[in-house]
């Protein structure tokens, strides 16, 4: 009977595994056919692999100039969005506040309330406060649009860490920074994994905000690249394949490098 | 830890301080597939004038229309921009004074005694222009520049037309012919017609044809201003040119919900007879596909009554914002852009047809004359004086996909947007 | 100033940041939706006018298209709900009882949503076209022809493929967060249930389903809000066809903004579906209250 579940398990893993994997192993080969043979070639391993699409995309979409911008936009963003979260989580849950009750629900209202009709408002906002134009204004626009989620998944975390802890550090002479910093960060590590994929991922895939709000294509990130080869007039699909996986392949890269940080932070959550 | 955050945080508050002073004549666009045509054409600009001309796009074209909405807002349009959707929009962005009247400058003559008018495609002019009485409010008045001219035929394909046995020197002109080219077609194992149906102005247009050729334009118009009923029996036979598809399947499934990029790629590599689609696809289809032989043709006549007629006009317009600091300069960079040298590079790098009328004359690929040619079957929304509520070309548009699909006939679309009409 | 109101506004401090965000960039907008949604404006002009709630009496009246797009929404929904967390339950369960690669699987089953919203929508079409569609041949292969159709223009399975395309992007973002959850319940809960004999299935209705709730609940909320919002997928595949089959709320709205430039209509559309959310929110929230207090 064990034997039995124990294949039936695997045999869904493997199909899962092909479902997620096929489209990934579909784009990366795509992007090695030539542009007449993308839409007749269909097999998976291309006869004659053209490596050089990659060269010419990264070029011709001037990756390298965005992919910096890219970078910087995510680590600040993450980096943001985790501090500012973590911290009023951690304190709608463990602190007394008066009405923080209405507090959390007014601040995760963001998440309800779907956003195509703000851009004017946004926009004139930014205007007015100069940051039209700006990394600044890009940053924390897309930080405000992080918070909501991550801290929705901080209080509801917090909501579950025993008080004993607390108490003991308490008892310890912590202050509350300390306590937070000391006793509660260390041990949300599987929410902080959480919150910085999604926004590491909200950042790196982002480009809506980014055309409202910015002018020069200096400060523009890595999916502008992307857009010169997704027109509605084009025909390089194999550019553009070779242009999804150039901006796709790091945040996977990043991705799996972290699942070591995750599995820590996951066991050490365990503990508790 | 703590002084880290505090530090990236100032760090960022402050990089977004400076601010640098423009010196350049700025132009907004989203046209992905000119992006470094543009770039370069700004480059041989400065050059030859010392003026710094600097393109950027913003794409895909929803997020370019919501940012020069947005731009309007706040007075932050650039010197020049276009602007995407209807006359009713061009015409809201003119009313609250954010694009010049170019008339003065197109009419002025230059040191060989011609206009800018003289030289530009006079349909392609007529996109932008608003004539004394019109019922948008408009001064009357030329808005903007032509930078390439357009037209949405029928195409075929000729090597498929051969492997059926069809002559591919000759498309089927009536509405039976097709039909009758259709069955051909379909004995030979070849699909007959797809179109990216799913963005609904393609639907639209092609519905709109029909509407001419079976009513003549005044009775369209007369519809459109609520003298002659929707279930009148010529709007009944047009939606019945699509139930006619379905029926006798000449269309494939897909169509019905495809994006045109799909229908572009259907139609390229050879796995349909006939298409939709405007002149802008020779480049793509050159892209996918440089052996592929095919020509453009008049939608199949249904009726004798009227001529068929394409949509076409102006493809892409500049206009100059009349609040710009260096609008003289963006006007004089326009009709530069818009000269034969530099229409006649555009046209060489992208393969759309220029909008200036000596470029056109010199076009040497075959497919582009054959575009060319079918100018003189064009009409455009925007030079009829009334156009229809959109509410109730998106119900036909959606009630034509029904037809398509099956769950409507012609008489109950009719009768339904008769019902919406009042 | 005494020690409890020192200590107040201490606590305070911590969700300072998080509300001055709010205020500065949150606010505003909302109150800007509010206002507009209040006015006939076409998006341009200068001039706004004031028309009072006819905008909102429009859409509870007369706008049978909006209330089928949250039909539509809500029916994708619901099978996210269902199938996608279901599936991403099942594959979180079984990674977290040792089985070996649990770094792969992370990574791969995290693959679609990684991928963006034009990649997916070239991807699936092809898979899906009803010519050429890489679903169909693979039918046809294993003699299951008559099953093969255009399977996004078929009214029958157009809403479906959405959700099917929706939920395998989704997929990965459930399995991450419940397999979170799931490791971090204690192993020796385990060790002890299973000394007292109880079965596999037990052991998870009676321990692990109860100390999941939390995370059901979080997995359910974000499933909700993400799925009501689907938008990316439909612009990359049927537009909202055939006829009204495929259109969801963020379509109507943004084809009343920018396709018919009605500003003010939108943006009453906005709020009154900001407000169904809010209200579904609320309601998930007291219950998961609830259920974790039984």
């Amino acid at each position: 009977m064990r034997k039995i579940t124990g294949i039936f398990n695997h045999s869904i893993l493997i199909i899962m595994v092909i479902v997620c994997i096929f489209p990934m192993v579909w784009v990366v080969s795509s992007s090695l056919k030539s542009q007449q043979t993308v839409f007749t070639d269909m097999s998976l391993i291309p006869s004659e692999m053209q490596f050089e699409n990659y060269t010419r995309t990264w070029q011709q979409g001037n990756f390298g100039d965005y992919f910096f911008n890219s970078v910087y936009y995510t680590v600040i963003v993450v980096f943001g969005v985790l501090f500012i979260s973590s911290l009023a989580g951690f304190g709608l849950t463990r602190l007394k506040i008066p009405g923080k009750n209405i507090i959390f629900i007014i601040l995760i209202s963001t998440m309800m309330i779907p956003i195509p009709g703000a851009f004017i408002a946004l926009y004139v906002l930014l205007a007015n406060l100069g940051l039209i134009n700006t990394r600044t204004g890009y940053i924390l626009c897309m930080i405000n649009g992080g918070l909501p989620f991550a801290i929705f998944l901080f209080k509801s975390f917090f909501e579950g860490i025993s008080k004993d802890l607390e108490d003991a550090a308490k008892i310890d002479g912590c202050n509350k920074f300390q306590l937070y910093m000391k006793i509660a960060m260390p041990l949300s590590k599987p929410i902080i994994a959480i919150v910085v994929i999604h926004n590491a991922l909200m950042v790196w895939n982002e480009y809506i905000l980014a055309m409202l709000v910015l002018t020069d294509r200096k400060l523009m990130p890595l999916q502008r690249g992307l857009m010169v080869f997704q027109g509605t007039h084009i025909a390089d699909y194999h550019l553009l394949m070779a242009g999804i996986a150039i901006t796709t392949i790091p945040i996977i890269i990043i991705y799996f490098l972290m699942q070591k940080h995750i599995i820590s932070g996951v066991m050490a959550g365990a503990l508790k | 830890m703590k002084n880290l955050v505090i530090a990236i945080i100032l760090a960022i508050l402050v990089s977004g301080c400076a601010r640098e002073e423009v010196d350049y004549v700025s132009v907004w666009h989203w046209m992905t597939d000119r992006a470094d045509a543009f770039d370069e054409l700004a480059i041989q600009y400065r050059d030859k004038t010392g003026v710094e001309v600097r393109f950027e796009l913003y794409a895909p074209s929803p997020s370019y229309s919501e940012r020069i909405r947005a731009a309007a807002q706040t007075d932050n349009l650039p010197d020049i921009f276009g602007v995407l959707g209807e006359k009713r929009d061009l015409a809201s962005f003119i009313n609250a004074g954010h694009v010049a009247n170019l008339s003065g400058y197109m009419e002025k003559p230059d040191s060989t005694g011609l206009s800018w008018r003289d030289t530009l495609f006079p349909a392609a002019l007529e996109i932008n222009k608003f004539r004394e009485v019109n019922v948008y409010e408009v001064k009357e008045g030329i808005y903007g520049a032509p930078i390439d001219i357009m037209n949405i035929p029928m195409l075929y394909n000729k090597r498929l037309f051969e492997r059926a046995g069809l002559d591919p020197e000759r498309p089927p002109l009536t509405w039976d012919e097709f039909i009758e080219y259709g069955q051909k077609l379909k004995q030979a194992g070849i699909n007959v017609f797809s179109s990216g149906f799913g963005e609904t102005w393609l639907i639209e247009s092609l519905a709109y044809n029909y509407a001419f050729n079976i009513m003549g334009e005044e009775k369209v118009l007369d519809t459109f201003r609520g003298d002659v009923p929707y279930s009148d029996i010529g709007w009944v036979h047009t939606f019945t040119i699509f139930e006619d598809m379905k029926k006798h399947n000449l269309i494939t499934e897909d169509s019905v919900t495809m994006i045109n990029r799909l229908a572009e790629q259907q139609f390229a590599t050879e796995r349909v007879a006939f298409s939709f689609n405007g002149s802008w696809c020779v480049n793509v289809y050159r892209g996918m596909n440089p052996d592929l032989e095919y020509s453009t043709m008049l939608p199949p006549k249904y009726s004798d009554e009227h001529n068929m007629v394409i949509w076409g006009g102006a493809g892409s317009s500049f206009l100059v914002n009349a609040r710009a600091a260096r609008k003289d300069e963006a006007v004089e960079f326009l009709r530069w852009l818009t000269a034969d040298e530099q229409q006649a590079f555009l046209s060489e790098e992208t393969r759309n047809l220029p909008s200036n009328k000596d470029s056109l004359d010199l076009i040497e690929e075959e497919i582009l004359i054959d575009f060319s040619q079918r100018m003189q079957h064009i009409t455009h929304p925007n030079v009829w004086p009334v156009t229809e509520e959109h509410d109730i070309r998106e119900a036909m548009n959606r009630g034509i996909q029904q037809i398509l699909i099956g769950e409507r006939t012609p008489e109950e679309l009719a009768n339904r947007l008769e019902r919406l009409k009042n | 100033m005494n020690r409890t109101t020192k200590d107040y506004v201490k606590n305070y401090l911590f969700v300072v940041p998080a509300v001055l965000m709010f205020i500065v960039f949150s606010a505003y907008p909302f109150y800007k939706i509010i206002e507009l949604s209040l006015v006939r404006w076409d998006g341009i002009s200068p001039v706004m006018q004031f028309i009072g709630l006819d905008n909102f009496t429009h859409i509870f009246t007369s706008n049978p298209t909006w209330w089928l797009s949250v039909r539509n929404a809500l029916y994708v929904t619901a099978l996210a709900l269902v199938f996608q967390n279901g599936l991403a339950l099942f594959l979180a369960y079984i990674v977290d009882k040792d089985i070996k690669g649990k770094n792969f699987y992370r990574t791969i089953f995290f693959l679609p949503p990684i991928l963006s919203g034009i990649a997916v929508g070239i991807i699936w079409n092809w898979i899906l076209q009803g010519d050429y569609g890489l679903l169909n041949q693979l039918l046809i292969r294993l003699n299951l022809s008559g099953l093969a159709r255009s399977w996004m223009s078929n009214p029958r399975t157009a809403l479906t493929s959405i959700a099917v395309i929706h939920m395998w992007q989704g997929l990965g973002w459930g399995f991450l967060i419940l397999l979170a959850g799931l490791q971090s319940i204690p192993r020796d809960i385990y060790e002890a249930a299973r000394i007292d004999g109880a079965c596999e299935f037990k052991v998870f209705t009676k321990i692990t389903a109860p100390l999941m709730i939390p995370t059901f609940f979080i997995v359910s909320i974000l499933t909700i809000l993400g799925t009501m919002r689907i938008y990316d997928i439909i612009v990359a595949t049927t537009g909202g066809g055939p006829g009204y089959h495929t259109e969801v709320p963020i379509s109507r709205i943004i084809a009343t903004m920018l396709g018919s430039s009605r500003f003010g209509y939108a943006s009453a559309m906005g709020v009154v579906f900001g407000l169904m959310l809010l209200v579904i929110s609320i309601i998930q929230i007291k219950m998961s209250k609830k259920m974790e207090r039984t």
